[in-house]
């Protein structure tokens, strides 16, 4: 049934969706709203759907409560609810300004709003994977699908029956007849499995704005390919002169000084493609963030055969975005505009400030690899 | 659509009621009607009404309740709307324990309603009146379209608390020190000295007198203010006097109307669920409860009446009050001799069995409201009952915490949150303001600042509603601060106060 309310409810959402694209850059330049919360939602302040009143500040304001505890006590977060006294009405409080968003509508909106294409996977047929499903029970199999429980009850019914079974001496002798098995089918799986390389550029000229932005747009990357592929596995790479891998934590985190040699994060992500990721069965896509000042011409054109050879024959897509830094040259995207700019399968973005970081990703999934 | 009654539940419904007039409850007649869980929440989202005029903020409510239907995290039991006859609404797939609690908990809802003195002034046909005011709003949206109409109802409704909560019930008279001020200032114009009376037509010519008269009495007319004395109801001023076109003037009337149908609710919500809460404690277990529904009914009614630190429960607070106070007159616990007892002994076994609780009780919810109900009954030993404490807020460790439980600072936070709303008091001081047409407004400043990126969000707000520039005289830290939106740019400059 179709409510009068429905009218206002979908005004309501239109607002919000139109609210989130028109802050959305907004939201991306302040990063304010990259907690992940719970599963997979994700709380988005809409400034403007609480209508400004004039009000006082709410930290300012304290209030009166209820309830144990010493003087000093912390109150847990998220129990304080800072109302402005009694709103008239419904006298529901005060409503936070969030609308909860899961992460897959929110990729959604972000895909409508920079008018990402789907991605166009690799091959479905090729990408295949055989899963093995226990599905029953049967009375043959190999002996270590043999299922210990069932064979045993069956036993026991059977020595019941037989009046063999002496509750005083609860002694089970399964025979071969009452031995059970696991049962298994073989299953097909078309499987789209994708994997993001993340490297970073650690050496002395990034600094701490520089990484911010990484780490916005990979959120936001992050939450496109995942809206895209069921399962998502995420490596980093961080390299100054040399190349290792990391955990997020300290991906997002580490600050170390010194040199720069890309070829040692390509040369570690070449070696990551070869020993985990068959090209035929994932969709690869290395990122990486730099400055752009590199080392030396040599281990630039190291790269960049390192690239054509190995690692773009292997991904979707190969990403570079170049963060501007005071230090840095920027010479590096030059150079692979220049001798691997026209693969399809790259994607160059300079990212001046957190402003471009919207047109960034779009540079980025624009071209729907 | 709203259904009647089943007749099992008609049955259970007489049955409270008879409960609830043998108790002495007063009330209009009560119309139930069973909505569904999605009728529920849209009636709720309308505030109540079955009709509201379109809103996206109807919507914005409605999101919210739905989901946290969907997700179970809350559920609407009942809602009643203050008209006569009383409307209750009961959700329809709720148990029988549940329908019997929530309509005694209405009948309480519907007493005090019909008995509370600060319900007294407001529309008995307010369910008819909201429909109208649908219609009204419709009607326009028609003919100017839904856009512009919905702007202008965000703009106001960021003005709708800038009324005036008490003027229902006092009439604010004007000033009698200016009328005094008036009428000394009424003197003749005598133009200069004279000494020789055949020398005045020459030191004194009638065009001289004439310009000196129309010079004093334009300064009169400066000096008089508009409107003449600070008004609180920002509204109605803006009404009176802001340019609006018809719909405008209107659609501002409407939510005008509707703030202050709904402001008693505000200023009594202690009182009223303390009431309603009471009430269906009383009902339930003294007459109503059979033995099957006892473990469901103490789980809602635990339920309802929860506390979490930081918020205080309307709900809690309210019954708890109302039981002190039964307790307090049954027992005699009141007047000179009670206070000048220290003999803590004496006061702990008092009990003079007066048995005038319940009728103390009735005469609270017809005469009192939040604030005054806190400030008279609110006794220490309650306070310390209860729990009490003030919260603030620790900058340095970056959380809320326990500040204070002492008596006298939980009853001042109390109070000050209750005073208008715990919204701050702004008035309109000038309508031409620097004879300019501008709108100067005051915020009477008692200890706390105004959030201020709201501040300036309201201001904007209203400068499109008075379509000059506007001002709002403050304090920040201390210090006097103007905020000024002329319609282009936002301004801010020191004030001596």
């Amino acid at each position: 049934m179709s409510l009068k309310i429905h009218q206002d409810h979908s005004r309501f959402k239109q607002i919000v969706r139109g609210k989130i694209k028109a802050n959305l850059r907004r939201y991306v330049q302040k990063g304010e709203m990259l907690g992940k919360k719970g599963k997979d939602t994700i709380s988005i302040p809409i400034p403007f759907i609480d209508i400004p009143h004039f009000k006082y500040g709410h930290k300012e304001q304290g209030g009166v409560g209820q309830g144990e505890g010493d003087i000093g006590q912390q109150l847990s977060p998220g129990s304080v609810q800072p109302g402005d006294g009694h709103k008239a009405g419904q006298g529901e409080g005060d409503h936070a300004l969030e609308v909860d968003v899961s992460l897959d509508e929110l990729a959604s909106i972000l895909g409508e709003e920079l008018q990402l294409p789907n991605i166009e996977r690799k091959g479905k047929e090729q990408v295949v994977a055989q899963k093995i499903k226990y599905t029953g029970v049967h009375t043959t199999g190999p002996e270590s699908l043999r299922h210990f429980k069932r064979t045993f009850k069956q036993a026991l019914r059977r020595q019941i029956a037989l009046g063999t079974y002496d509750p005083k001496m609860p002694i089970i002798i399964p025979t071969r007849e009452d031995r059970r098995y696991r049962s298994y089918r073989l299953q097909s799986l078309p499987e789209t499995n994708a994997v993001i390389i993340y490297m970073m550029d650690v050496s002395g000229s990034m600094g701490d704005e520089q990484k911010e932005i990484v780490r916005i747009e990979s959120f936001w990357l992050d939450t496109w390919l995942r809206h895209q592929y069921k399962g998502v596995a995420c490596r980093y790479i961080i390299h100054d002169a040399v190349a290792r891998e990391v955990d997020r934590e300290t991906f997002f985190h580490t600050r170390e000084s010194g040199g720069t040699m890309i070829s040692s994060a390509y040369k570690l992500c070449r070696d990551i493609i070869r020993a985990d990721y068959p090209p035929g069965s994932w969709n690869i896509y290395p990122f990486h963030f730099s400055d752009g000042d590199n080392w030396s011409a040599d281990d630039t054109r190291h790269c960049i055969d390192m690239l054509r050879t190995d690692i773009l024959p292997a991904v979707n897509q190969f990403a570079y975005g170049q963060v501007e830094s005071p230090y840095g040259s920027g010479q590096f995207i030059k150079d692979l505009r220049e001798t691997v700019g026209d693969s399809e399968n790259v994607a160059l973005s300079e990212i001046a400030d957190k402003d471009a970081i919207y047109q960034s990703i779009r540079d980025f999934l624009g071209k729907g690899r | 659509m709203p259904k009647s009654l089943t007749p099992r539940l008609a049955q259970l419904k007489d049955e409270i009621e008879g409960h609830a007039r043998s108790f002495g409850l007063d009330y209009f007649e009560t119309v139930f009607e069973l909505l569904g869980y999605d009728e529920l929440n849209m009636v709720a989202s309308y505030g109540g009404f079955p009709n509201r005029y379109p809103h996206w903020r109807w919507g914005m409510e409605y999101e919210q309740l739905s989901k946290g239907y969907e997700y179970g995290l809350s559920k609407i039991y009942e809602l009643v709307i203050n008209n006569d006859p009383c409307y209750a609404y009961l959700l329809e797939s709720n148990a029988e324990v549940d329908q019997k609690l929530v309509m005694a908990h209405v009948y309480g809802h519907c007493d005090f309603f019909k008995n509370n003195f600060y319900f007294q002034h407001t529309n008995r046909r307010m369910m008819d009146e909201m429909a109208n005011h649908a219609t009204r709003v419709r009607r326009w949206v028609d003919k100017v379209g839904i856009e512009k109409v919905e702007d202008f109802i965000d703009r106001a409704l960021s003005l709708e608390n800038l009324i005036d909560y008490h003027s229902p019930y006092i009439r604010r008279s004007p000033d009698p020190k200016r009328a005094e001020q008036e009428e000394q200032s009424n003197e003749r114009v005598e133009g200069f000295r004279v000494d020789r009376e055949y020398m005045r037509g020459y030191v004194n010519p009638t065009e001289f007198l004439e310009s000196q008269r129309k010079k004093v009495e334009d300064e009169k007319a400066k000096k008089k203010h508009f409107p003449e004395r600070p008004q609180r109801d920002v509204l109605l001023f803006l009404l009176e006097h802001a340019p609006l076109e018809p719909w405008e003037f209107d659609v501002l009337a409407i939510l005008r109307e509707e703030a202050y149908y709904f402001a008693p609710q505000g200023q009594t919500k202690i009182m009223n669920e303390g009431w309603a809460s009471y009430w269906h404690s009383t009902i339930m277990t003294r007459k109503a409860l059979t033995a099957d529904e006892i473990i469901d009914y103490a789980d809602h009614h635990s339920g309802t009446l929860g506390t979490r630190p930081g918020a205080l429960n309307p709900y809690k607070l309210g019954i708890e009050l109302y039981r002190d106070i039964e307790e307090r007159w049954n027992k005699g616990r009141f007047g000179k001799e009670w206070d000048e007892c220290d003999d803590l002994k004496a006061r702990r076994a008092w009990d003079k069995n007066l048995g005038l609780g319940r009728e103390k009780i009735f005469e609270v919810r017809k005469h009192y409201n939040d604030v005054t109900f806190i400030d008279t009954f609110l006794t220490p030993e309650f306070a310390m009952e209860q729990k009490l404490f003030v919260y603030g807020f620790n900058e340095k460790r970056n959380s809320w915490e326990i500040l204070d439980r002492e008596f006298r600072k939980v009853k001042n936070k109390l109070l000050s949150q209750l005073t208008n709303f715990g919204q701050p008091i702004i008035e309109v001081v000038d309508g031409n303001f620097e004879n300019r047409g501008e709108l100067l407004l005051a915020h009477k400043h008692d200890g706390q600042d105004l959030k201020a990126d709201y501040s300036r969000e309201t201001l904007r707000n209203l400068q499109t509603v008075w379509r000059r520039p506007c001002n709002l005289v403050t304090k920040v830290e201390g210090k006097g601060v103007c905020l000024r939106f002329d319609g282009q740019n936002q301004t801010e400059k020191k004030v001596e106060l």
